[in-house]
This record gives structure tokens, sequence and C-alpha cells, in this order.
């Protein structure tokens, strides 16, 4: 199996303090990561740098070997769902709008027809972005993430403010896109039910690696379990 | 009514030069008005003003300063906006009031208001001149041009400056090519409504139409017939009633305004 994401001696200094101090852990091709940690523990600062949207670290984050500071190509592999995506309410974009802006090719409207069916909104194709639930938002933005054929997709704890069957619709597409797309999924999450359900692969932050493994060895030590859970149950209730 | 007007070449010219005008204004105002830039365009058309005076002072054709002195402080105030991390709305206000104080400063100098000045402060489409018309279509077709192929980016870099960068587009390079286009077009368009009622042109069709509540290009569309058509049909009242075009332009794209938000009200368009 190819190394899909290789991060090696992370490390992101701000003025006060070390947001990432010496992380390193490696994401094989076909892995399903979840990644878990408290509020301020470094998941934003560690998506941000993958994303290129941070270029100020030391250390290397290589996606399918290529050094993300020395290639450009490692955009096209990459698709991302951003946690709350921003945007005007009223921006006149309908939904195939918001989908075909992640097309980097020619506009290729079967290819977005396509995708909008298998996340289940092609009958909301025509509707404006600003009236959809925020259920149909997130499928709209997973399927602007996949339009381009990733072979990584990183989701930022894409499921607040999202209602319980949307939830589960969400979780049984991520699962299929993984096991029958084999795409490699990482995934930072508050609900470690979840990330025991779907994930194969745990990694726990919080500013540095406390744990990156499989997730059976995860789940099967309990003081590490409940130690996560307090922590993301903290979080959980500080985001409601 | 008599369709003597539409025979004379000044009108044809100015209804040409206004038409462009028109879906330009529309077509850059529209990245602007959803980039919370509503206001960049006045002030842009006022920083002009100040290039307008330098070149009455100077003796060069006005309209070069100020393409040159527009383009020139709207790239500098978004750097300086960037670099210190000021507002939108307080950069603009700076733009704004220094290009006004310093096309009144060199006004001053070269002995007060001219006719020249007014026409600038509240346009002329009906002296413009073939050359000018050349001019206008020139450019309108250039920066149509320029849109067209970077359609993608500059959609998606407006809809959400990170995540486009995400995919890797070159986000910053976007937000200064809008801002010149934005320069180009505005001092373009002086000509038609004047430096005064130029945010008019960029903001008021594109409002009207994002309320029809259609996905990007039908927007684009709808707005840019709005403006076409306040423009046409302001040149023409204003000629038969001899009034100015530049008021009764901007007024019809308001009424136009008005009565959408009517339809709306009486729920006959769709919700959002």
């Amino acid at each position: 199996m190819l190394n899909a994401v290789e991060i090696s001696h992370l490390t992101v200094k701000y003025p006060d303090i070390k947001a990432l101090d010496d992380v390193s852990f490696v994401v094989k091709e076909g892995d399903f990561l979840g990644i878990i940690g408290p509020n301020g523990a470094g998941k934003s600062t560690l998506f941000d740098s993958m994303l290129g949207l941070n270029t100020k670290y030391d250390g290397t984050i290589k996606f399918f070997g290529q050094d993300i500071k020395k290639s450009k190509k490692y955009h096209k592999e990459i698709g991302y769902v951003p946690q709350n995506p921003v945007f005007e309410k009223n921006f006149p974009a309908t939904v195939s709008d918001v989908v075909r802006m992640g097309l980097r090719t020619e506009s290729d409207e079967n290819k977005i027809d396509e995708i909008l069916q298998q996340l289940w909104i092609h009958e909301l194709r025509n509707r404006r972005i600003g009236e959809l639930s925020g259920g149909q938002l997130q499928r709209v933005f997973i399927a602007k993430a996949l339009v381009n054929n990733p072979k990584i997709l990183i989701l930022d704890e894409p499921v607040t403010g999202v209602d319980q069957q949307s939830i589960e619709l969400f979780f049984s597409i991520l699962k299929e896109l993984n096991s029958k797309q084999k795409i490699t999924i990482i995934w930072s999450s508050h609900d470690l039910d979840a990330v025991n359900k779907l994930a194969n692969h745990v990694a726990c932050l919080n500013r540095t690696l406390f744990f990156h493994g499989e997730s059976e060895k995860f789940f099967s030590d309990d003081a590490l379990v409940k130690q996560y859970s307090e922590a993301s149950m903290q979080e959980h209730m500080h985001h409601h | 009514m008599s369709f003597e007007i539409l025979t004379y070449s000044f009108m044809h010219r100015a209804l040409i030069s206004g038409i462009a005008i028109a879906i330009l204004c529309s077509v850059v105002g529209l990245f602007l008005v959803l980039r919370r830039y509503s206001l960049f365009g006045d002030a842009i058309a006022h920083s002009s003003f100040g290039g307008i005076a330098l070149g009455l002072l100077a003796g060069v054709y006005p309209l070069w300063t100020a393409y040159g002195v527009s383009i020139i402080s709207a790239l500098i105030i978004t750097k300086i906006k960037d670099r210190y991390n000021i507002s939108g709305d307080a950069s603009i206000a700076v733009l704004l009031s220094s290009g006004i104080a310093a096309g009144l400063v060199i006004i001053s100098f070269s002995g007060g208001f001219t006719i020249d000045i007014f026409s600038f402060l509240f346009g002329s489409i009906l002296l413009v001149s073939v050359d000018d018309t050349i001019l206008i279509l020139a450019l309108t077709g250039a920066i149509l041009i320029v849109i067209l192929l970077l359609y993608r980016q500059l959609l998606y870099s407006t809809f959400n400056e990170e995540q486009a960068k995400v995919s890797g587009i070159p986000v910053e390079k976007i937000n200064y090519l809008i801002i010149f286009m934005a320069g180009i077009t505005v001092v373009t368009s002086i000509q038609l409504v004047g430096v005064l009622l130029i945010s008019a042109l960029f903001v008021i069709p594109n409002v009207t139409a994002i309320m029809y509540g259609r996905g990007f290009k039908q927007t684009a569309i709808l707005s840019m017939s709005f403006s076409v058509f306040s423009v046409v049909v302001g040149i023409l009242i204003s000629y038969i009633f001899d009034i100015t075009p530049a008021g009764t332009i901007v007024l019809l794209s308001i009424g136009i305004l008005g009565t959408t938000m009517g339809i709306k009200s009486a729920g006959l368009l769709s919700k959002n």
C-alpha cells in the first residue's frame, strides 16, 4: 500500500504557543482516519497546513510521496469539506453552480449529474444554496469535493449543526466512498461512537500526537477512550 | 412619437457606448457586490476625480490620467488594506476622500471649476466621440473576454476564498485582477453617468437581479438586461424631455429595483 499522506516532524509555532509540536504520522492509501482531540488541540492548524493554507511550519507534509512545498500537483488529489462553509446567504449560485466550481476541467455536466445522484441531492440541482438545510448543504460540499475524483477526502468536523437523519446518511456515504471507491478519508470528529463505527485508524491530537493506530487498539484501551470522550464531550457542549 | 432621434449619429454613438458600458458595469459589479465591495466602484470613481483634475491641469486628455490614477490608487489601497488589516469599508472611505481632496487641491491650482469638470462629474454620454466609442467597445470586449476565460476562478474565489485557495486557485492574483478590471470599468463608464453616480450602475442592477433567486449565469444575464434597458430608455427619455441622462438612467434602474421588491413582497418570486 502506498503512503497517501506522510507527515514528519510537523511543528507550527505561534508567537505565544506551539500549535503543533513534532507531529508525525502516515496514512496509507485506502485508510479511513478519524482525528480526535479537544478544542485548541491543533486540528485546524494540522488541516490548514495539509491544505496549503498555512505554509509557516517546520517538518514535511507529503501526499503520495510529493512534498507539498515543492509540488503544486497535490491540489488535484485532494477533496476538502470545510466545517462550516462560509458564503453570502443570498449568493446567486445553485447547487449545480457550486459543484461545478469544484470541477477543474471543462464543464462536464454528466459528471455533475452523476455525483449529485450519488449523494441524493439531484432533485436539488437548480435550488439556490441559501435555501438548503444543514444536511443538504453538507452533501453539496461533499459533491463539490468529489467531482474531481480526488484520491484523498479531508473533512473538518462536518456534522456540526446537522440533523440526525442527515448524519446517518452522511456516514453511509463516507463508508461507501471508502470501501467501494477506495478513497482515503481523513476526518476530524467529535463523535467517538461514529469514529468507532467508521474509521479503521484513529489519531488523538492535543498539540502533540498522543495516539495513532488502528481503531480497534484505541477502542480497547479504556483509559484512552475515557480521556478522549470526556475531552470531546466538553468540546461538543462548547459548540452548542 | 418621432423616431427621428434614432437617425442622429451622436445618438448612435451614445446608445452603442451606453449599451457596452451597461453590460460591463453589471458584470464587473456582480463580483464586487458579492464580495461586499459595493462601494468600491464609488471610491475608484472619486479617486479618478483627482486624475481628471490632474489631466485638465497638465493639458493631457483627462480620461488617460484618470485611468492611471484610479487603477494605481485602487491597487495601492488594496495592498494597504491587506498589509495593515484595515476593514473593507474603511479602506473605501480613505480612497474616496483622498481622490476628491487631491482633485479639489489640483483644481484650485488651475483656477477653479470649469465646464469640463462638470461633464466628468455628471456624465456626458451624448457628447462621446467616435474615438471614445471605439475605446469603450475595445475595453468592454477585452474585459468580457478575461471574465469568460477566468470564469471559474473568479466565481470560486468570490464564493469562498479559502476553498478556492485549497483548490489551487491563485486567490490574491484574482483579487488584484478584479480591482484592476473595476478601475478600468469605472473610468470607462464616467462618460455615461459621471463620477457621482457610477456606483449605481455597479450595484442596483445586480441587487435587483439577485432577488430573482436564480443561478449565477441567469443572475448575470438578468442584471445585464436591467442595466441595458435603463441605459437605452434613459438616454432616449432624457433627450426627448431634455433632462440629464445620468440621473434618468439611475432613477430608471431604481424603478426596476422597486418594482422587483414589490413583486417579491407580493409573493410572486421564489423565497430567498
